[in-house]
C-alpha cells in the first residue's frame, strides 16, 4: 500500500513470531548494546548494520511505550527478505555505511535523539531511508503484539462485536 | 446455479459482480433472462472475511498492475494504486461502508445549476428524480437501507457520538446514523448489525448487503444464472454489423475461452469498464468500442474526499462498530457563497491502527506523527465527500509500454483537482476540525484522500451521442447491444456515495433490457 515499497504482508507476520533477545532502551531513546545485541538476531546482515537499523526504526517512529524487540521484529522482515534480494541488502548495507560516516563514525554512537533526527532529516528523499521507514508501517504498526500497546483491539467477529462489549460507552461528552 | 455452454450466444453477459454487474445479472436473472456474470476475482463468503486489515487487503483488493500521473497526491503517495477497490465476487460491495443517499434533485442537472464553471465538463444527466424516485425506493427497499421503508436507524457508536456531539454544538441540524445498508434488525434472510467494525473488510455477520450475500444468491437460485469467478474479460467481440458478439476471457489459469453472448454489459468499475472498451479496439472501432464520442476513458471523478482525525483527552475507540456510523448533511446543498459548487457530507470513519499508519498522513515520520499513533485510543474520525468537477483531461488511458499479465496494456489513471475540488476540500476541512473542536478535540489532523473508493465517470451518460458513451438506459449510443452498468455512466458525481444510484440504475437498466428482449429490439 505504501508508495515507496511493495508490502509484504507475510514478511511482517512473520517477523512478529521471531525469537528475539530482549535490549533495553536508554535515554535520549537510544538502544542498549548496539553493537553486539542483535547478532544472535540478524541472519543475513551483519550484526552492526541491524543494530543500526534497529535505532534508525525506534527514531524515525519513537514510541516510549514499545520496547526494542518491536523495532527489531520489523528489521527482522528486512532481514529475512535480504536472503534472496542480494540489491536489498546492498541497499541496507551502503546505507547504514552511509549514515554511519555522515554521523562521523557510528549512528547509534550520537547520543543526542534530536542530532540523530536531523540526520535523518537529511537523507529522508532517500530510497534507503524510505524502504526503512516504508518497511515499519506495517512491520511495526501491524504487528498484533503491539495492538494492545496502543488501545487496539483487533479482531472483533470472534467475540460476537461489540454489540456488548463497549461499542457506545463513551461516557465522558 | 445453472451453467451456460460457452457457444450459447442467447445470453446476456455481465462484466463484473459489483454492485451495477452484480444486481443487474441477478435482476435478468429473476426476469427470467438468461446470464453469465463474468468477475475478474475469486468467490469470498461471509466466513472468509478477515477482521485483518492487511490480511483483507491481500485477499480481495485490486491489485493488478495500474499506473498514475497527475497532480493529485494520490500519485505520490500511492503511485501503483490509484483506486481502493476489489477484485472478488460482489466487487466492492464487499468493501463499502453501507451509505445509500439518494442524489439531490439538482444534482441531476450539474450544467444547468452549476452554470458554466471554467475547466469543467458539465452536462445535465438525461434523467431526473422524477424518474429515479421509484428505482432509488426500489433499491433502497432491496438493500434494507435504514431510515426507508419503516427500518430503524443503526445505534450510533462512539465515534458517531463525539461527531454528533461538535455538529450539534455547531448548529448543525441534519445529524444521524445514516441510512444505511446494514440490518438495523433481521431482515432478508439476513442478521442484525452485531458492531463488529471492519466494515471495508467482508462483513462477518451478513448484516451489511453486498451483491455477494444478498443479490447473486437469489440469481442463482432462479437456474437462470452462472456466476464464473477467476474470469478476467480481455476483449469484447463484434461482428461485420458492429453488434458484440461474445467476450473473450482468461481462467485463473491463464487459459482463454470465448463466451458468446447476446447483449453484453459492462460493469468492471471506472478504470476497467474504459480500459476493456479501448483494448477491444479493432479496424471497425480503431478507437476502442462505443468511442465516437472520444469520451470512453474521460471525466474521471474521483469525488472531492478528505478525513478529519482529532484526539481528545479520553478514549474514543473509534473502531468499535459500523465503520461509517452517522453523518452530517448540512453542508451537502449547493450554496455558491461558500466560494464553490455543488456540496459535500461529512461521514464517520475509522481506520484500525494498521491502516491509520499507512494512511493519516502517507510519508509521515519522526515524533509528531509518533504522536498521532500514540494517541489512537482517543482518536475519533470523519471523512469527507464531495461532488468534484468532470474534466476531460482526468482520464483512464492505456498505458504505452507496460502490460499486464495476460500482455494487455495497464491502465493509467490521471487525475487533477479541479480548483473547486480544492476549494471544497479546504471548506470541509475546515468544517470537520470545527466539528471536532466543538467536541472538546485537543488536536485535530487534515488526512489527504486516501486511493479513490468512488470512481465514476468514465463512460457517462448523455442526451446526445457527441457527448458521451451510454444513452439513458446505460445503452452504449454506437453499439446497441452494449451495454454500461457501473458507476462509469455516471454523468456527474453528485455528492452522495455512488452505489446506491448505482443499484437504482442497475435495476432500471434490467428492466429495459428485459423489456428491449421481449420486443425482439436485442
Amino acid at each position: 500500500m505504501n508508495g515507496h515499497t511493495t508490502i509484504s504482508r507475510r514478511t511482517a507476520l512473520k517477523a512478529v513470531g521471531a525469537g528475539l533477545i530482549v535490549a533495553g532502551t536508554g535515554a535520549g531513546g537510544l538502544v542498549y548494546g548496539h553493537n553486539n545485541a542483535w547478532a544472535a538476531t540478524a541472519e543475513n546482515l551483519d550484526a552492526d548494520t541491524f543494530a543500526t537499523l534497529v535505532q534508525m526504526s525506534r527514531d524515525t517512529y519513537p514510541h516510549d511505550r514499545l520496547e526494542d524487540k518491536f523495532y527489531a521484529a520489523a528489521v527482522s522482515g528486512l532481514d529475512k527478505a535480504a536472503k534472496d534480494d542480494v540489491a536489498l541488502k546492498t541497499m541496507l548495507t551502503d546505507g547504514v555505511a552511509g549514515l554511519n560516516k555522515a554521523a562521523g563514525g557510528s549512528y547509534s554512537g550520537v547520543t543526542d535523539a534530536d542530532k540523530r533526527v536531523a540526520l535523518l532529516k537529511a537523507m529522508e528523499g532517500d530510497g534507503f531511508f524510505q524502504k526503512v521507514r516504508g518497511n515499519l508501517v506495517t512491520g511495526l504498526y501491524n504487528n498484533k503484539e503491539a495492538w494492545p500497546l496502543f488501545g487496539y483491539e483487533g479482531a472483533s467477529a470472534d467475540k460476537g462485536g461489540y454489540i456488548d462489549r463497549g461499542f457506545d460507552d463513551i461516557n465522558w461528552l | 446455479m445453472a451453467t451456460f455452454d460457452m457457444n450459447d450466444d442467447s445470453v446476456v453477459v455481465v462484466v463484473g459482480s459489483g454492485a451495477g454487474g452484480g444486481t443487474l445479472g441477478a435482476e435478468l436473472a429473476i426476469k427470467g433472462v438468461k446470464t453469465v456474470i463474468l468477475e475478474a476475482g475469486g468467490r469470498h463468503e461471509t466466513e472468509d472475511f478477515q477482521n485483518d486489515e492487511w490480511g483483507s487487503f491481500g485477499q480481495i483488493s485490486w491489485l493488478d498492475k495500474r499506473t498514475t500521473s497527475g497532480s493529485w497526491r494520490v500519485a505520490k503517495d500511492f503511485a501503483g494504486l490509484p483506486a481502493w477497490i476489489v477484485k472478488a465476487v460482489g466487487g466492492s460491495t464487499t468493501h463499502w461502508a453501507g451509505a445509500s443517499l439518494r442524489f439531490q434533485e439538482h444534482e441531476w442537472k450539474a450544467k444547468t445549476t452549476y452554470g458554466d464553471v471554467a475547466g469543467a465538463n458539465l452536462l445535465d444527466w438525461p434523467i431526473d428524480m422524477a424518474e429515479m424516485d421509484q428505482w432509488y425506493a426500489k433499491a433502497e427497499d432491496r438493500m434494507g437501507v435504514t431510515r426507508t421503508n419503516g427500518i430503524p436507524g443503526l445505534p450510533g457508536n462512539n465515534n458517531y457520538k463525539v461527531l454528533e456531539a461538535g455538529a450539534k454544538k455547531l448548529g448543525y441540524k441534519e445529524v444521524h446514523t445514516g441510512r444505511m445498508a446494514i440490518n438495523s434488525e433481521p431482515r432478508d434472510d439476513r442478521a442484525a448489525c452485531l458492531q463488529i467494525g471492519f466494515c471495508f473488510q467482508g462483513c462477518k455477520s451478513g448484516a451489511k448487503w453486498s451483491t455477494l450475500v444478498a443479490e447473486i444468491p437469489k440469481g442463482e437460485a432462479t437456474g437462470n444464472l452462472e456466476v464464473r469467478p477467476n474470469a478476467q474479460v480481455l476483449k469484447i467481440e463484434h461482428d461485420d454489423t458492429g453488434k458484440v458478439t461474445g467476450v473473450l476471457y482468461a481462467d485463473k489459469d491463464g487459459k482463454q475461452h470465448l463466451q458468446k453472448a447476446r447483449v453484453v454489459c459492462v460493469a468492471g468499475n471506472s478504470i476497467e469498464s474504459p480500459r476493456l472498451l479501448l483494448n477491444s479496439a479493432s479496424s471497425k472501432y480503431p478507437d476502442g468500442l462505443a468511442n465516437s464520442s472520444g469520451m470512453v476513458g474521460k471525466n474521471y471523478m474521483r469525488h472531492m474526499t478528505g478525513s478529519v482525525y482529532a484526539v481528545f483527552d479520553k478514549p474514543v475507540h473509534m473502531y468499535r462498530g459500523t465503520t461509517m456510523a452517522g453523518i452530517i448533511q448540512d453542508e451537502s446543498r449547493h450554496d455558491p457563497s461558500r466560494g464553490f459548487v455543488g456540496g459535500y457530507e461529512m461521514e464517520t470513519l475509522s481506520l484500525g491502527l494498521p491502516f491509520m499508519a499507512a494512511f493519516l498522513d502517507p510519508g509521515g515520520w519522526g515524533k509528531d506523527f509518533s504522536w498521532w499513533m500514540d494517541n489512537y485510543e482517543n482518536t475519533a474520525g470523519m471523512w469527507l465527500v464531495g461532488e468534484d468537477m468532470p474534466q476531460e483531461k482526468n482520464a483512464i488511458s492505456l498505458h504505452a509500454t507496460e502490460k499486464d499479465q495476460h500482455g494487455l496494456p495497464v491502465p493509467n489513471v490521471h487525475f487533477d483537482d479541479h480548483d473547486n475540488d480544492i476549494k471544497m476540500r479546504d471548506h470541509a476541512f475546515g468544517q470537520g476540525e470545527a466539528v471536532y473542536k466543538a467536541a472538546g478535540a485537543v488536536k485535530t489532523f487534515r488526512t489527504p484522500p486516501y486511493p479513490s473508493t468512488h470512481n465514476l465517470g468514465t463512460n457517462r451518460m448523455s442526451a446526445e451521442a457527441k457527448d458521451g458513451v451510454v444513452n439513458k438506459h446505460g445503452q452504449s449510443h454506437d453499439i446497441s447491444n452494449l451495454f454500461v452498468s457501473d458507476g462509469s455512466q455516471f454523468t456527474t458525481g453528485a455528492a452522495e456515495n455512488p452505489t446506491l444510484t448505482i443499484v437504482a440504475l442497475a435495476l432500471r437498466q434490467a428492466d429495459f433490457i428485459a423489456g428491449e428482449m421481449s420486443k425482439g429490439n436485442l
